[in-house]
């Protein structure tokens, strides 16, 4: 595949039209096209909450321990069970951790550790799998140039779901996150829904895990939704803008290794990280805040100290 | 919105709370009437939050009757507005403290907001003015000062309109000219939107120009009355079954003593 898109020279130019006839002129383009958008969108969409639930870690451990379920699955089924064998180890694992809510803070240890000894299993599967180092590639490091039609079909079913899902949840998941006790006294059923959203965030992981693979998933998940939250302090704003830096990362990184002879999740984890840098950069959210804080603790004596 | 009813809005016989077989307190027995402002003292660890968990349906009764609003205490009562223990909100947190306020209103309910945009955000401008928030309500309220944060958290208790309040500690944290602030804005507001206020605090002396009870949580059991009635040497010590005196001063505010080495031991 690599091969068929060096022997000719692709286009780049100004002409933008021709651009775009030469991306979309392989069906397998398309394809990472078509996956690669509606993987971002459920990525983007979700990782707004897994960042303002500081549960960015709990998202990378679960694509972790999707390695292991992905390679035990095509131990034992071939490769049509890697993505069953994925899908039923991210949502057991994002159960367990829903179920443990607010006590997964601080299991930092724990959840390594679990994440770690998947990735020794993951090794093991590929090992007593014959020929399995390109498999282990392919999930460590995402195969989105590899994708078929029916691939196509299911990811964007699934997404369509996880989203639909993270808004059908969209209110009482954010007084949930944001003031927890207060959200429980109103009766909003914030063990279930914790549990919910990572049984939810387990599929939006697996989608992601054939873009970017397990190890890169942070640059999808966790980089747009880190970046508009210093953009945006309305939280329905920010989950427009992380769903939209996760679909224009995936697209830059398609189009510029489309021309060059590297990795895509080279230059989707690229763009993310100088994307972040410069979000810091122009959006000093932490600096602003101190001297708002001073002005309000200043208000505030003032108010006091006037009749 | 029935107006609040007249006579008792809380009813407790002979109530007793536990935590599994640890008993807190027993034999409680007391009634609140609408519109009344309540204090709840008592050492720490002495279940006073356990009172606001009762009330709100979050733990069952572990013996006796209680009353809320003139039905069982459960979950998700919306008649009754909450405000924990104040939190820590994380200072990075990417969200205006207008946001937390809508939670008051609608953030109960399953999917986006679609209808009522309009009339939501007149009613939480209507909350956040009424605490007098305006200048930061759209800064995130991380940022904000202790005092600040507690305006806005007080405007989303307040959006959901409800007949009774129940503030957990929220004199907490702040400076002495603040706390008398804050507790004399709640005054105002309950009188305001005739509510029935039940609020937790260590010290009764800012309070005391603006409580109608005090409802004294110590030593397994429960005591309610006027703060003259109450707080005084032969009632706490007998509540405390240990020594204990009030003093006064020059300005009628009243200072318990002996309590913190009970306090030591009940904890202990």
């Amino acid at each position: 595949m690599v091969d068929s898109r060096l022997a000719i020279t692709p286009y780049f130019g100004w002409d933008l039209v021709r651009v775009v006839q030469e991306l979309f002129h392989y069906t397998f383009m398309q394809h990472a096209y078509e996956a690669g958008t509606i993987v971002a969108v459920s990525a983007g969409v979700i990782g707004y909450f897994v960042v303002l639930r500081s549960l960015s870690f709990a998202a990378h451990a679960l694509s972790h321990i999707g390695f292991a379920g992905a390679t035990g699955g095509v131990l034992l089924g071939g490769t049509t069970l890697a993505l069953p064998g994925l899908l039923l180890f991210t949502m057991s694992a994002g159960a367990v951790m829903g179920a443990l809510g607010q006590r997964l803070r601080g299991r930092d240890v724990t959840i390594g550790l679990v994440m770690a000894w998947s990735l020794g299993l993951g090794l093991l599967f590929t090992y007593l799998y014959q020929g399995a180092a390109n498999l282990a590639i392919g999930i460590l490091f995402g195969q989105i140039f590899g994708i078929t039609s029916q691939d196509v079909t299911v990811t964007a079913v699934a997404a369509v779901a996880t989203v639909i899902l993270v808004l059908a949840v969209y209110r009482p998941l954010l007084f949930a996150t944001l003031d927890e006790e207060v959200a429980e006294a109103k009766g909003v059923p914030v063990r279930g829904l914790s549990i919910a959203f990572m049984v939810i965030l387990a599929v939006a992981v697996s989608e992601a895990v054939q873009v970017v693979g397990v190890l890169l998933i942070y640059a999808l998940i966790v980089a747009p939704a880190a970046i508009a939250e210093r953009f945006t302090t309305r939280p329905s704003r920010g989950v427009v803008v992380s769903a939209i830096l996760a679909v224009l990362f995936t697209w830059a990184g398609l189009t510029v290794a489309y021309y060059l002879p590297y990795p895509v999740g080279f230059f989707i984890t690229t763009i993310a990280f100088l994307s972040y840098i410069l979000a810091r950069l122009v959006a000093p959210t932490l600096a602003l805040g101190r001297k708002r804080e001073r002005e309000s603790l200043a208000r505030e004596e003032q108010a006091l100290h006037s009749p | 919105m029935a107006p609040p009813a007249a006579g008792p809005v809380i009813v407790a016989d002979d109530l007793a709370a536990a935590y599994g077989n640890r008993l807190i307190w027993q034999h409680a027995n007391f009634t609140v009437d609408a519109g009344e402002f309540v204090a709840v003292l008592g050492p720490n660890g002495s279940g006073k939050s356990t009172l606001l968990r009762l009330l709100l349906g979050l733990l069952p009764p572990a013996a006796g009757s209680l009353q809320v609003l003139g039905k069982r205490p459960h979950r998700g009562n919306a008649d009754i507005a909450y405000v924990p223990q104040r939190r820590n909100i994380d200072r990075d947190l990417p969200v205006r403290g207008r946001d937390f306020v809508h939670l008051g209103i609608d953030g109960s309910r399953w999917g986006v907001a679609l209808g009522h945009a309009a009339s939501n955000h007149r009613r939480v401008d209507e909350a956040i003015r009424s605490v007098e928030a305006q200048a930061y309500a759209d800064r995130p309220i991380g940022h904000l000062s202790g005092g600040e944060q507690q305006r806005l958290l007080l405007a989303q208790a307040l959006a959901g309109k409800p007949q009774m309040l129940l503030l957990d500690e929220p004199l907490a944290s702040l400076d002495l000219r603040n706390q008398i602030v804050i507790a004399e804005l709640v005054a105002e507001l309950a009188r305001a939107n005739r509510l029935t206020v039940l609020l937790i605090a260590h010290d009764i002396n800012p309070l005391l120009p603006i409580v109608d009870r005090v409802l004294y949580v110590a030593h397994g059991g429960v005591a309610i009355g006027k703060p003259a009635e109450v707080i005084t040497t032969e009632q706490l010590s007998r509540l405390y079954d240990a020594p204990i005196e009030v003093l006064h001063d020059s300005h009628g505010h009243m200072f318990v003593v002996g309590l913190e080495a009970e306090s030591a031991h009940h904890d202990g």
